[in-house]
């Protein structure tokens, strides 16, 4: 019953307005500061291990997945051959896989165009995105990812350009930033009980197979910890916040 | 130059190919009750393990270091304030302090 009770994947008329936009970049702007803040670094990150200044920019340009650079250099900084660098940037690329599959049905239109709108999934967009029933807000997506996007590109530029003159960007830890950028995202969603218990296991299971994994790896099994959402009492909870969304 | 020009292709790619999948092959159909229920508490799950990974791990081990007490200064921040500069800016703070020792 309640299967027939629920909206299509994506409501009637929900085009993407003006105001969803506006109100996205809004929601987006901290996390594009912090971002940009992360940028820099990346910029300063690339000059040192040899990537020239353009390489560094058109990398934050058409690759846009922080954590993913960020491990792509290392690999590349000690020696490690490109193609692994690849893969090490795939694998911390995995979680988005299961964030592309969680915003899926929130995305209308043929296969290329979903296929082009699920590049908008960065963390906090796909946080702020978030209706807190399963669905996500498309417009809140965009304009949250556009801010993150210039502060992203103009970050790396910064670093690019004026990194010689920071030096070692740990000595301001800089590379606090990232975690502490997650950390913050992170204590967004703990608002009951099983948030924080899936919260804990998904860190356990991390770091139980940080010692053993590929790095990325770790963090796509965390999601394991989501089947949590499985037992009886969570999809009665999810049932009846859908009720009291469309019960009126 | 060329492995730089592969390397900054690939991970462009595999990128695109990533954030399409799941809209691709998923796209446009209901959404069952269950599925809801797990993708509710997806978010805590993979930023506990970024989080977890990042400040408590350096590569393949465990460990701590002025960047863990820093993410801790800057979650209690997040926690008090809710504000992502203040957490970001914080983490920061305390981890160069505790560098500069």
């Amino acid at each position: 019953m309640l299967q027939e009770a629920l909206p299509p994947p994506v409501p009637e008329g929900a085009g993407v307005g003006r105001a969803g936009l506006i109100a996205g970049v809004r929601a987006g702007f901290p996390f594009a500061i912090a971002g940009g803040i992360l940028a820099i670094s990346f910029g300063v990150v690339a000059q040192d291990i040899g990537m020239s200044k353009a390489a560094a920019i058109i990398m934050s340009t058409i690759v846009f997945a922080g954590s993913a650079q960020f491990a792509a250099l290392a690999i590349v900084g000690g020696g490690g051959a490109i193609g692994a660098a690849i893969v090490a940037a795939a694998l911390m690329n995995s979680r988005f896989l299961a964030m592309s599959i969680a915003l899926a049905p929130s995305l209308p239109g043929g296969p290329l165009w979903r296929a082009l709108q699920g590049q908008a999934t960065v963390d906090a967009s796909w946080a702020i995105a978030s209706r807190g029933d399963g669905t996500f807000d498309r417009a809140l997506l965009f304009g949250s990812t556009a801010i993150q996007y210039v502060a992203w590109v103009g970050g790396t530029i910064i670093g690019a350009f004026g990194g010689g003159a920071l030096g070692d960007t740990d000595r301001f830890g800089l590379d606090a930033v990232y975690p502490a950028f997650f950390a913050g995202l992170l204590i967004n969603e703990l608002h009951d009980r099983r948030s924080r218990v899936v919260a804990a296991t998904g860190g356990l299971i991390a770091l139980v197979l940080v010692p053993i994994a590929p790095a990325g790896v770790p963090i796509l099994a965390a999601s394991l910890a989501a089947l949590a959402g499985l037992t009886r009492q969570a999809r009665a909870d999810t049932a009846a916040v859908l009720q009291a969304e469309h019960g009126s | 130059m060329n492995g730089t020009v592969l390397l900054i292709a690939g991970c462009a790619v595999i990128t695109f190919l990533i954030k399409a999948a799941g809209p691709v092959f998923l796209g446009g159909r209901d959404l069952p009750i269950a599925f809801r229920s797990v993708i509710m508490v997806l978010a805590p799950a993979l930023f506990a393990a970024l989080v977890a990974t990042q400040a408590l791990a350096d590569g393949k081990h465990i460990a701590i270091g002025p960047e863990t007490a820093g993410v801790a200064a800057g979650a209690l921040v997040a926690w008090r304030t809710r504000s992502i500069v203040g957490c970001v800016v914080a983490a920061a703070a305390v981890t160069a302090l505790l560098r500069a020792l």
